[in-house]
């Protein structure tokens, strides 16, 4: 099609700003001296969130070191983890503000810092009194510490009475916590990892475990050795597919199916734990109803995995004693995403096999932050202790707690998708975005760019100039995860600790107090003023006292003396009931526990205590292939790189691991198309075209395309995704959409002008 | 100090996932910072993601200090086979070619031999070498014989490598399925073999139709 947008080279801005690659040489300091002193922490970038040791000379970081007490990894780091320390002296670390301005090199001038706060300030006030307060919206992250996440739902509910605040959390985990609310009342993984090791089933579904969450390998081999089966779900034969028990190569977008197809077999071979559907579920009839047209032969059919391999999936997890069923954004990214989750919670329901040890369940989280992050009030719909912007009750208990009056809260807002559409029709004149890269994360990004061009106003918080600060008016320089303090929530739902290492450079800033800053210009610090991440801990805490999401028992020195703590951790309980250990709430749901919504009727989150069995009808993504359009993408991560790439794209020796996006399709694929491994080869959808160079691998189901989402500009693989998004969660469909693929008639411009991380 | 005798390396490429956390692991040493002494090497990625990390193995009767005409290469006592000495080393490939492995790496720049040397500065004082620290697969594991059994009931360690009429012993082990009767690897009959699994591989998808295809 000749009339899809494209991006960009941006060759100006590039040579100014990056991304660079940056090696232990050339960075600020040399990263082979002495260090003056090493700061145990965890690492910035997924969920897994290692426990590492950064080594620190003259406000430095020069290198990392094992830290082999945390227990979750006990020293064992991914690539990324060992070489994240390369980003805080990088040449291309933004040390200054910036206001845009064609004529200086790379579009930007340097700014004074007060003054930028200033014009930001005075920006936000323009629009909110020219256009309405929800004239303005705030795009937030789930890297950052919960304790900045409180702050942006607090500067946006409180301070800019806006309804217009999500985060890139709704492009990661919202299927997953849509569905476990549904079917638990409770958002969190339901177990601690150390449950995975003792569970006679292993069950992976659309996880890329060994690219996406390194650590977790070890913990599934470790099972392994311990007489697990591993059975994995998944289009690509990935790492940790490869050397599985049982690999069911699925059709992308069709998990609601196959589960519904294994409940279908439990079902009819009666491989159920009645004690336990009648003592602490409801609705298991109607999705019994509802799976009684999933006959193996359908399954088979719908998903493209052979039906032998079906039973024989269906009859290791029935019969298993004990087990444990994870999954990731392969079965989320979709627009019946929640769907997916629910029928994986069904046969995990129908097993009992929750709340005791090696019987497990939970979601892997993407970004550092990728629970703590989805908790305390930058979500669209949510207030602080994963209360509802729309729930009067919880209204009234959050005003009262920030002295304000429940009607002067804004309504809840939308999804941050929502919010480029709103952009784009001229409903928001203004946005700030922190931790959050749009133009290359959000998919249909070539709709995203326009979205942001017809902003009145646009600043963003950035450490480096990301492809979506090249649209900012104003930059302003907010800092790394290793230049400030305080507690993220990992993957286990465990609360730990990031400690600073160093101070930012330059004249850049930490994060909240840039928000701060900008509230007090604005004459609204009311609510703004802490003093310390400590500080704002501690207001989160008791704010969410008597809350679902319970951290009120929590305090710093306890994570430090506990390798963290698990939510639910309450400071106090009726008479009567325990409090958790001294590590909170180590595994969910366990026969007999008290939470504040059953009040001791159950161990699930509902008033009856009992969880919930939901009906999912399958329903096939939005986007099918066609006569047009006749292969499917699919999309996902490479273990060298990060999210949209802005830090790790600017790390040397990740870079070099995997330098550039390749279109990954099978042999007898190729064959058809005239592709051999190695060519330039162009994708097409109805939104956009990228042309890479291919990779041939039998490793990939061979009606479907894979290509990693890591790069910006006409080398992004969200220049080619759908849009469409899950009813429920807002999530969007990343894993599916048709493309055609052909032989590129010649190799792109950009081969000729960008490096390869650019 | 010497490396601890309880401690030993263990590796086993079956549980290998190819991430490279090892080879950026490796660079970090202040020695050869910026460079790996770990080869990581998929085996035939159009078939599969199999990957295998080679470290040294620390033969105990090391092949490239035999012929090393300058006398460069020094074990240590505990067994270790250290990297070339940089006043003796005259570049001149012979451990390159020789080893059975392909561990060594002439560092041209320098012009001097360099090889994992089983992160000394570390092993030497109890601790594990930086790669077996990081490794998220634990494909390259570090500790007591005893643990090893403990952990993983399914394998063995073996230490004999088979080279045509060679026969080595290493002091690093490789894992291999507890219920093989193989006393030694044999390694360069196995290049004459086919790659197990390709079959697999092609029944899984055999199935799945291709848009235009025949």
């Amino acid at each position: 099609m000749s009339d899809v947008p494209t991006p960009p080279l941006e060759l100006n801005v590039l040579n100014a700003f990056g991304p660079h690659r940056a090696y232990a040489e050339g960075i600020r300091v040399d990263s082979g001296v002495v260090p003056d002193k090493v700061v145990k922490t965890h690492c910035c970038f997924c969920g897994q969130q290692c426990g590492m040791q950064l080594k620190v000379k003259d406000n430095a970081v020069v290198g990392v070191e094992p830290w082999y007490e945390f227990p979750f990894n006990r020293g064992m780091m991914c690539p990324k983890g060992v070489k994240r320390y390369l980003q805080q002296g990088h040449p291309d670390r933004l040390l200054h503000a910036y206001q845009k301005d064609p004529a200086a090199p790379g579009g930007f001038r340097e700014f004074a810092y007060e003054e930028a706060i200033r014009k930001v300030a005075s920006e936000i006030d323009r629009i909110q009194r020219a256009y309405g307060p929800n004239a303005f919206g705030l795009l937030s992250g789930a890297s950052l510490t919960t304790e900045k996440t409180y702050l942006m739902g607090k500067f946006a509910h409180m301070c800019l009475r806006t309804s217009h605040i999500d985060y890139n959390g709704r492009l990661c985990m919202v299927s997953a916590g849509a569905g476990n609310k549904k079917a638990f009342g409770v958002d969190r993984a339901a177990n601690p990892w150390t449950d995975i090791l003792g569970a006679e089933v292993v069950l992976i579904a659309g996880s890329n475990v060994a690219e996406c969450s390194p650590i977790t390998t070890n913990y599934v081999w470790q099972a392994r050795e311990q007489g697990a089966k591993v059975i994995v779900i998944d289009p690509r034969i990935t790492p940790i597919a490869r050397t599985c028990d049982l690999y069911l190569p699925v059709k992308p977008g069709r998990d609601t199916a196959l589960f519904n197809g294994i409940l279908h077999l439990m079902i009819e071979n009666d491989w159920l734990d009645h004690a336990f559907i009648d003592a602490h579920t409801v609705g298991f009839e109607k999705v019994a109803e509802e799976v009684k047209a999933w006959t193996p032969r359908r399954t088979a059919e719908v998903t493209g995995i052979a039906e032998r391999s079906i039973r024989t999936a269906a009859e290791w997890w029935g019969k298993a004693k004990t087990s444990f069923l994870m999954h990731a954004r392969g079965i989320e990214h979709h627009s019946n995403g929640v769907m997916n989750v629910l029928s994986t919670i069904n046969i995990v329901l129908a097993s009992g096999r929750l709340g005791r040890p090696h019987c497990g369940y939970g979601t892997i989280t993407g970004q550092a932050n990728g629970q703590g992050g989805r908790e305390h009030g930058q979500k669209a719909e949510q207030l602080p202790g994963g209360r509802d912007l729309g729930n009067p009750v919880h209204r009234a208990e959050v005003a009262a707690l920030w002295g304000m009056q429940p009607e002067e809260l804004p309504q809840p807002g939308v999804d941050a998708y929502e919010l480029m559409r709103k952009a784009h029709r001229g409903e928001i004149k203004g946005m700030l975005s922190i931790c959050f890269n749009p133009v290359v994360s959000l998919p249909d990004n070539n709709f995203v760019r326009a979205a942001l061009e017809k902003l009145e106003f646009f600043a963003t918080i950035d450490f480096f100039l990301s492809e979506t600060s090249r649209y900012a008016d104003i930059v302003l320089p907010g800092s790394l995860q290793e230049e400030d303090e305080g507690t993220v929530t990992q993957v286990e739902g465990r609360i730990i600790k990031i400690n600073a290492a160093v101070t930012p450079p330059g004249e850049a800033r930490q994060d909240w107090r840039i928000i701060q800053d900008l509230a007090r210009a604005l004459g609204r610090e009311k609510g703004l003023t802490f003093q310390s991440p400590k500080e704002i801990f501690e207001e989160l805490r008791v704010l969410t006292k008597g809350a679902v999401i319970d951290y009120s028992g929590v305090t710093y020195e306890r994570i430090e003396e506990n390798y963290g703590v698990f939510w639910p951790c309450p400071s106090e309980l009726p008479e009567g009931v325990p409090l958790p250990g001294p590590q909170g709430t180590v595994r969910l749901f366990e026969p007999g526990s008290w939470n504040p919504v059953a009040k001791g009727k159950g161990p699930f989150y509902f008033e009856d205590g009992r969880a919930h069995f939901n009906v999912t009808p399958y329903k096939g993504p939005t986007e099918d292939v066609d006569a047009d359009y006749p292969h499917i993408l699919t999309t996902g991560r490479v273990v060298s790189q990060f999210l949209s790439g802005n830090q790790t794209r600017r790390i040397g020796p990740l870079v070099d691991y995997y330098p550039e996006p390749k279109l990954e399709l099978h042999p007898r694929l190729a064959a058809s198309l005239g592709i051999a491994d190695g060519d330039w080869v162009t994708a097409e959808s109805r939104r956009g075209t990228c042309t890479v160079r291919a990779a041939v691998v039998e490793t990939i189901r061979p009606d479907t395309v894979f290509l990693p989402y890591h790069w910006g500009g006409r080398k992004s693989a969200n220049q080619l995704t759908v849009s469409a998004q899950d009813p429920i969660s807002k999530i969007p469909e990343y894993k599916v959409c048709a493309v055609r693929v052909r032989k590129a008639e010649a190799p792109p411009e950009y081969a000729q002008k960008l490096e390869p991380q650019q | 100090m010497p490396v601890p005798e309880a401690l030993e390396f263990f590796v086993d490429p079956a549980r290998c996932i190819g991430c490279n956390a090892c080879v950026q692991a490796c660079m970090e040493c202040d020695t050869h910072k910026g460079q790996s002494m770990i080869q990581l090497d998929y085996v035939d990625r159009r078939a599969s993601t199999m990957t295998l990390p080679v470290i040294c193995m620390h033969c105990n009767s090391p092949t490239c200090a035999e012929v090393c005409p300058a006398d460069a290469i020094k074990m240590t006592e505990d067994g270790v086979v250290q990297t070339a000495r940089k006043p003796r080393c005259i570049a001149c490939n012979n451990c390159v070619l020789s080893c059975p492995f392909g561990v060594p790496k002439m560092n041209t720049r320098m012009g001097l031999m360099m090889k994992c040397d089983m992160c000394y500065d570390r092993t030497s004082v109890g601790l594990k070498p930086m790669c077996a620290s990081v490794c998220p697969s634990q494909a390259l594991a570090f500790g007591t014989r005893e643990e090893m059994a403990r952990l993983r009931p399914n394998a063995r360690a073996v230490n004999t490598f088979q080279f045509g009429n060679q026969t080595i012993t290493t002091k690093v082990n490789m894992m291999v399925p507890k219920a093989t009767r193989a006393e030694h690897l044999n390694v360069t009959a196995a290049m004459h073999e086919p790659t197990l699994g390709q079959n697999m591989l092609e029944d899984v998808f055999g199935d799945v139709p291709v848009a235009g295809e025949s």
